[in-house]
């Protein structure tokens, strides 16, 4: 039997995963030493916990240590929030979020308070783990990678369409077009 | 550009309430590294030898060490730096956990803390704000409950806190200074802070610090983690070993008494590890090194706290009594803030006294019949120097000479003022015997390390020992190989082993890395991650310095021999410098005598431990040497008789 390759209808996607076992997490903070430094500039000519894309939360005589990559950045803090009790102690919904939000200065660089994102390390050429799973050795953070058949991007349409048909629909296509002219001329 | 140290003290004047961030001379770094050794340099200058250690002109001095700050895996000890009110003499006292490197990443190399306060405070560092602020709400409270109100106070879950307990406070010579998992024990260092009524030190840092080649020493720690990892030869194996025979059975036990062989039995690791799965939350390593070396403990009733090391055993067997009893204690003494080296050793002396009837129910009314009462009763006194409490929180030697009517005899295991490890054993071992007498550490753990505490029988495994042993250098091949059980080495030998075992932990204390990677660990295994051999390449990459293993000894011999000019400004002499009597049945004082001229010598010191004008000015300490001629510690004349030093260094 032959196989045809059908290169216009599926694409591979790789996907990326850090998997943590907290049991194991003993809050050394390596993870976020060698994120710093992975992500100053130039390479490892600093090492900066506070640079880091990755938190270790702790209270060293209470909690699970939980180590936290950062995720996207919000311009709003949410307006409900959980509280969690674990083991008799109280945490909210902030403490194990991995938002860069405005509620709190975790994943900011220190001076000028820019957001930090976790980007999986990516480098040319391509780590064989990303830098904090290569410092862990005790093994609370593992890697895994595999390929993913994903539908051609084309059938996916992406937020930015989706928000901008929402608009025309609401508003008519020529407010919409003034609103954006207004807004590059200013930005501008 | 100043690297791998920011190349600013914090100065706290605690008298004035003034701090002051101050530059400090990069060529002491060339000098001294870091750490104790740049602490002891200011100590030299700043304290006049008469200062009483609990008086505001003595100096309380934190150092980060070198390393601290940079990608080095295990680099975390902080020095804690001044004189101690139990000896009258010098002391280092170290912590691991995170609170060096966050110094770091505030701006500081040190906190150098002098006077003392009208009330008791604490003090806030957060980069560049530095505030002394009031602490009377934390008065009396428990070391960690301190940190976790601060944290709270502060608003911030990042900061690092060094904190006295009630013991502190009240100027207790076992006090401690807490920090998360680690404490700075020896001597009484948290009765100079409580001297100086600072409850705590509460830092937090987000600045950068510069390295000096950056790719290459990433390269270099990166493989250090699996290495440190996976080598069972260093960190702490106490934290995970349960079968405790080799402390229980060999390991004095009540006043560092009697030994009870045999107490270790298969039915009692059962129990003992089913009351420790049951006490034990979580284990914890410190900052930047894959170790876990400790381990947090939740005891009925007591706060939290964190078990390390040797602490496991301490006052069970101090009391006579088993495991429960230690975890429940060591909860109350984690809080007050009190080493669990010394401490159970007053307190199973004041026990002692009691059963001699030199102390009676007169200074101890309604003392308890059994070893745990006896215990906690004692601990309240001495913790609140209430009674005689307050006689017994000087320590045992001391305490000894106070209360006299015979208690002097009751008092056989210290070393100059110091309570040492509970051991008592056959044949005098001559580089130990040195250990004992001449290290300023005054604790044998501190100062042993490197060489293997006792020969191979088998030549097969010592001939494979030898043979991996990177971090020996070639003359102590020579001497282990031919080191037979039940032999002495040559005087050579035990000189150099002690000089090389306590050189290395020079070395530990300047640049902030963990004893249990290096200095302390090599003697077991000989593969320590850290040694005289790789180390030089780390620091040079960090730093830019340049450096091979010679000049790195020479700057532990400048730090160590400035360290010794410290302790003999203030009075220390040969006359002090012995080990416990009775730590050996079978002594030969003659030999002694005979190891310890020929290390004096090595060491380039007089026949009185002095150091000689020679040594002092050959290693740039010439204003030490001018200072002990102006003082009439050394003679005033060129031509003072000393035999050259023959060492083979
Ligand atoms: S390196 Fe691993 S063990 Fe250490 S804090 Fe990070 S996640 Fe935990
Ligand atoms: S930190 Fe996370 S949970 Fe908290 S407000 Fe921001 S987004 Fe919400
Ligand atoms: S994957 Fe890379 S960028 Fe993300 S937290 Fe780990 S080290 Fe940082
Ligand atoms: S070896 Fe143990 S004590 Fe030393 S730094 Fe590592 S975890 Fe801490």
């Amino acid at each position: 039997m032959e196989v045809v390759a059908v290169s216009n209808q599926l694409k591979k996607r790789t996907v990326k995963e850090i998997r943590v076992n907290l049991d194991k997490c003993i809050g050394c903070r390596a993870c976020e030493v060698a994120c710093s430094g992975f992500h100053a500039k130039p390479k490892y000519s600093s090492i900066n916990p506070e640079r880091s894309r990755v938190r270790v939360v702790m209270d060293l005589l209470s909690d699970v240590y939980v180590p936290i990559r950062a995720g996207d950045y919000t311009q709003a803090e949410c307006s409900g929030r959980n509280t969690y009790t674990i083991n008799g102690k109280e945490y909210t919904q902030c403490s194990f979020c991995s938002v860069s939000c405005p509620a709190r200065d975790l994943f900011r660089e220190p001076d000028s308070g820019l957001p930090l994102k976790c980007d999986m390390c990516e480098d040319d050429p391509t780590l064989a783990e990303p830098m904090c799973v290569q410092v862990c050795r005790c093994g609370a953070l593992t890697y895994a990678s595999w390929e993913e058949d994903v539908a051609e991007e084309s059938v996916r349409r992406g937020e930015m369409e989706i928000g901008l048909e929402c608009l025309v629909t609401r508003f008519g296509k020529d407010k919409v077009a003034d609103a954006f002219d207004q807004l590059m001329g200013e930005k501008r | 550009m100043r690297y791998a140290e920011t190349g600013y003290n914090l100065e706290v004047d605690l008298t004035r309430g003034t701090v002051k961030r101050v530059q400090s001379d990069p060529r002491l770094t060339e000098l001294h590294l870091g750490g104790q050794g740049t602490a002891a340099k200011i100590l030299w200058e700043r304290v006049p030898p008469e200062t009483d250690p609990l008086t505001p002109e003595n100096f309380l001095i934190f150092s980060a060490g070198l390393l601290h700050g940079t990608p080095v895996p295990g680099a975390n000890r902080t020095s804690v730096s001044t004189f101690s009110p139990l000896t009258n003499l010098y002391v280092n006292s170290l912590m691991g956990g995170w609170f060096g490197p966050e110094l770091k990443h505030a701006g500081y190399d040190k906190i150098v803390i002098g006077g003392e306060s009208p009330g008791l405070v604490y003090l806030y560092i957060h980069n560049d704000k530095v505030e002394i602020r009031d602490a009377s709400h934390l008065a009396g409270k428990g070391c960690q409950e301190t940190a976790t109100l601060l944290r709270e106070e502060l608003k911030d879950p990042r900061i690092q806190v060094a904190a006295i307990g009630l013991a502190g406070e009240n100027r207790v010579f076992q006090a401690t200074i807490e920090h998360a998992n680690s404490s700075a024990s020896r001597h009484g260092v948290g009765a100079v802070m409580g001297a100086k009524r600072l409850k705590a030190i509460a830092v937090r840092g987000t600045k950068d610090l510069n390295i000096a080649s950056p790719a290459k020493l990433w390269e270099l720690c990166r493989n250090k983690y699996q290495e440190i990892h996976d080598n069972k030869n260093c960190g702490d194996p106490m934290a995970h070993d349960h079968n405790e025979s080799f402390h229980v059975d060999n390991f004095a036990w009540g006043n560092a008494r009697t030994r009870r062989k045999g107490y270790w039995s298969k039915e009692r690791e059962e129990r003992w590890v089913a009351q420790w799965k049951e006490v034990r939350t979580r284990d914890s390593g410190c900052y930047n090194c894959p170790k876990d070396c400790h381990y947090t403990i939740s005891y009925p009733g007591r706060h939290p706290y964190f078990l390390k090391c040797f602490n496991k055993l301490t006052y069970c067997m101090a009391a006579f009594e088993e495991i429960d009893f230690n975890y429940d204690i060591l909860g109350l003494t984690s809080a007050y803030g009190l080493d669990g080296f010394s401490t159970p050793q007053v307190l199973a002396f004041a026990v002692e006294l009691y059963e001699a009837g030199i102390l009676t129910d007169k200074e101890l009314p309604d003392f308890p019949a059994d070893g745990a009462g006896r215990f906690f009763y004692l601990l309240e006194k001495v913790v609140r120097r209430e009674g005689i409490g307050d006689v017994l929180a000087n320590g045992v030697s001391r305490a000894a000479a106070e209360i006299g009517n015979g208690a002097e005899a009751f008092d056989h295991n210290t070393t100059k003022k110091v309570e040492q490890v509970p051991l008592k054993l056959g044949v005098i071992n001559y580089p130990f015997f040195l250990m004992y007498c001449t290290g300023e550490k005054m604790n044998i753990t501190q100062i042993e390390g490197s060489f293997p505490q006792a020969p191979i029988a088998d030549r097969e495994k010592r001939q494979k020992f030898v043979e991996s042993w990177n971090a020996a250098p070639e003359r102590f091949k020579k001497w282990f190989l031919e080191w037979e059980p039940k032999e002495h080495m040559p005087i050579e030998a035990a000189v150099n082993v002690c000089d090389w075992n306590e050189s290395m932990h020079y070395v530990d204390d300047a640049i902030g890395t963990c004893a249990w990677l290096s200095s302390f660990r090599g003697q077991f295994g000989g593969s320590p991650p850290y040694h005289l051999f790789n180390l030089p390449e780390i620091i040079s990459l960090a730093t830019g310095m340049e450096l091979d293993s010679d000049r790195l000894m020479e700057i532990s011999r400048r730090n160590r021999q400035l360290v010794r000019a410290l302790n003999i400004r203030r009075g220390l002499r040969r006359a002090e410098e012995k080990p416990p009597e009775d730590h050996w049945k079978i002594r030969d004082h003659e030999m002694e005598q005979k190891h310890l001229d020929a290390y004096y010598e090595f060491k380039g010191w007089t026949r009185d431990g002095i150091p000689t004008k020679e040594t002092l000015d050959g290693l740039g300490l010439g204003y030490v040497s001018d200072d002990f001629v102006n003082r009439g510690i050394l003679p005033d004349c060129d031509s003072v008789p000393v035999r050259k030093a023959g060492e083979s260094r």
